[in-house]
């Protein structure tokens, strides 16, 4: 089922939680809502779910308005973050509850709903824990089990909030590959809350960003990190080296320093926002005077093919702090040691000119 | 009072391992004069009480103990004591429950309000809360003179009695309860609905197993309070002997008539329904703590 919110705005008192925000969610795509906390993203999924009531706009299911449709007439399997499972029921009852508060008319008998339940159960890969307790799970199967609960009654769209917050690195990592492949067995159209870029970017066909309430940028994984459309976005996804500084023909200027940059669409002498990943910066010794920021080593860590250097901005660029990510080979090269001076020079420069 | 069930939850065993651990272990001389002070307090203002009862009870012998004890006006006030319990308590219950899940699960204004309003007859003594009954339904009170036109007498019967204990017995179950449920939230009650549940498929299915023990020892404070309860019913029950007298009253009468060994005897009866209350009550705890430990210690494995 496709999902269309239009002009949605909320407001908790003071606090502006979604500001006319207006998205698509075509059918059958698995989406990634992105943003720091407080960016509205959970609000904006509740209110889909109906369980918020938006001050304004429209949510259109099927493109259907669902101003009148109830919560539990929507149709919407939701999986919360701290799972929500009924603590008091076994795992068996969880998954069928669902089905057991079905009016008597649509009611499946029993046998039907145990039959369904274990068929649930075994898509999840646990069958073996029915009858057990939420309290003797640990949390991956906690959440696992929480899924098959939402899919018991068939929804037609399935949102979840921040599924994997609660979980530990290595288990949240696993479950990702597998909500993956259960999006491509089912093909149920799914919004998925988190503020955690590498699981948007490596579970999701589709990442919307927000920030403040808004929506920053609409894209596929790829787009949004090779081309953010805003500063927030290339800031969020992934971590980033700033300058400030003015456009000057073919190099930004940032205080005596230049920095190399391919000819822009922007003015001569327009205030700009640049950025660099830490992988596009490049560490050089000798230089010819003014290319580059004057920086000095303050750490090295070399794990595994990457080698993170760390450094402090020295002469025109002190109190900042820069990341530079290089091999081993090049670390040994430069003969790099902490304390050294150097100069930093981008291999590619983002540019944002300051609103 | 209130909590003292959410309190067990959160009981596990890491306070033996504490209490075994050399390094974490008062002296035995500080252990011992902690224990040693509360147990001549406990016997002291405790078990001399009650033992006293028993002892003066019987100073007459049995035949004394036995003919009070089936006495026709002792019996009738047994029977006054079980029918305002009987009909408050489930009362109570009722309205506790209601209170307690709008409170813990929805947003309203004059929330704050009607939780000062729940505490109310805790905070009034019950000799005011009495006169307050007499006052509104009395014959000389707001509604005495409609009452005596329509016949219905409140002030000195059984109804009258009834009311005062409602009111006395108001905030126990609603108290116990609402901690309870606001430190489980309403996620629960959510995911319910998603699912399809409608509210009172949410309300019996979710809600009430999620709290069963706490209700469960909210009603019998409450049932304990009912039957002991003295200053307010005291004031609407207008002592008639053999008809308005509860247990408490009778006990009350009969020793100032200066009959030690009968008051006593009747006193007696109420330390037994104390005991008994006791008794469940921590059969109640028992249960609520191993329901929820079982759970924590299999996770554990």
């Amino acid at each position: 089922m496709s999902i269309q919110v239009k002009n949605i705005s909320k407001a908790f008192g003071n606090f502006i939680a979604l500001d006319n925000v207006s998205l698509d969610f075509p059918s059958g795509e698995l989406v990634a809502l992105l943003g720091p906390s407080g960016c509205g993203k959970t609000t904006l999924l509740r209110v889909i779910a109906g369980m918020e009531q938006a001050d304004s706009g429209d949510v259109l299911l099927e493109g259907e308005d669902a101003a009148t449709t109830h919560v539990r007439e929507r149709q919407v399997g939701f999986v919360f973050q701290h799972y929500a499972l009924f603590r008091h029921m076994t795992v068996f009852d969880n998954v069928a509850f669902g089905l057991r508060m079905k009016p008597r008319k649509q009611r499946l008998p029993e046998d039907k709903i145990a039959k369904k339940v274990h068929d649930l159960l075994k898509l999840v890969q646990l069958d073996w824990l029915a009858d057990r307790f939420p309290a003797q799970l640990s949390g991956g199967q906690r959440q696992r089990i929480a899924l098959a609960r939402a899919l018991a009654v068939e929804p037609r769209v399935l949102l979840l909030d921040e599924p994997f917050g609660a979980l530990d690195a290595k288990v949240r990592k696993e479950l990702r590959r597998w909500l993956r492949k259960l999006h491509d067995e089912l093909h149920i159209t799914s919004i998925f809350v988190t503020h955690d870029q590498e699981e948007a970017l490596e579970v999701a066909d589709r990442v919307v960003l927000m920030n403040h309430g808004k929506v920053e940028q609409v894209g596929t994984p790829e787009e949004v990190y090779a081309h953010p459309a805003t500063p927030f976005v290339y800031g969020f996804l992934g971590s980033v080296n700033l300058f400030h500084g003015r456009v000057e023909g073919e190099s930004v200027r940032v205080g005596d320093d230049r920095l190399p940059h391919e000819a822009s669409e922007l003015a001569h002498g327009a205030e700009v926002t640049a950025f660099a990943r830490p992988h596009e910066l490049e560490i050089i010794i000798q230089s010819e005077s003014g290319v580059g920021i004057p920086a000095k080593v303050s750490r090295i860590f070399s794990f595994g093919l990457v080698t993170r250097v760390e450094l402090e901005g020295t002469e025109g660029a002190i109190n900042q702090h820069f990341e530079v990510e290089t091999t081993r080979e090049r670390v040994t090269e430069l003969a790099l040691i902490e304390g050294k001076n150097v100069r930093l020079v981008p291999s590619r420069l983002r540019v944002f000119q300051n609103q | 009072m209130a909590g003292t069930i959410s309190a067990l939850y959160k009981s596990s065993n890491k306070e033996s391992r504490y209490e075994s651990n050399a390094a974490t272990r008062e002296p035995i001389w500080i252990k011992w004069t902690l224990v040693a002070i509360a147990l001549t307090f406990f016997a002291i203002f405790l078990l001399l009480p009650l033992v006293v009862v028993l002892v003066e009870a019987l100073s007459k012998g049995w035949s004394v103990y036995w003919e009070t004890l089936v006495d026709s006006e002792t019996l009738s006030a047994v029977w006054l004591t079980l029918t305002a319990a009987t009909i408050a308590v489930p009362l109570n219950l009722i309205f506790g429950v209601m209170a307690a899940w709008a409170i813990a699960k929805f947003d309203f204004r004059g929330k704050y309000f009607l939780i000062t309003l729940i505490d109310l007859p805790f905070s009034v003594s019950p000799v005011v809360a009495g006169l307050i009954y007499v006052l509104v339904f009395g014959a000389q009170g707001w509604f005495g003179p409609w009452l005596a036109e329509h016949d219905i007498k409140i002030i000195f019967t059984t109804t009258g009695i009834v009311l005062a204990t409602i009111f006395v017995t108001f905030p126990f179950i609603a108290r116990e309860l609402i901690p309870l449920m606001q430190a489980q939230g309403k996620e629960e009650e959510e995911a319910a609905v998603v699912l399809g549940a409608k509210g009172w498929q949410v309300f019996w299915h979710i809600t009430l197993p999620n709290v069963k023990w706490g209700l469960i020892y909210g009603v019998i404070l409450c049932n304990a309070r009912a039957m002991g309860e003295f200053g307010a019913v005291s004031v609407v029950s207008g002592h008639i002997r053999g008809l308005t007298n509860t247990l408490p009253l009778q006990v009350e009468i009969l020793y100032n008539e200066y009959q030690f060994a009968a008051a006593f005897a009747v006193a007696s009866l109420l330390a037994l329904l104390a005991l008994v209350t006791l008794g469940i009550k921590t059969w109640v705890e028992f249960q609520a703590s191993k329901t929820m430990q079982s759970v924590s210690l299999e996770h554990e494995v």
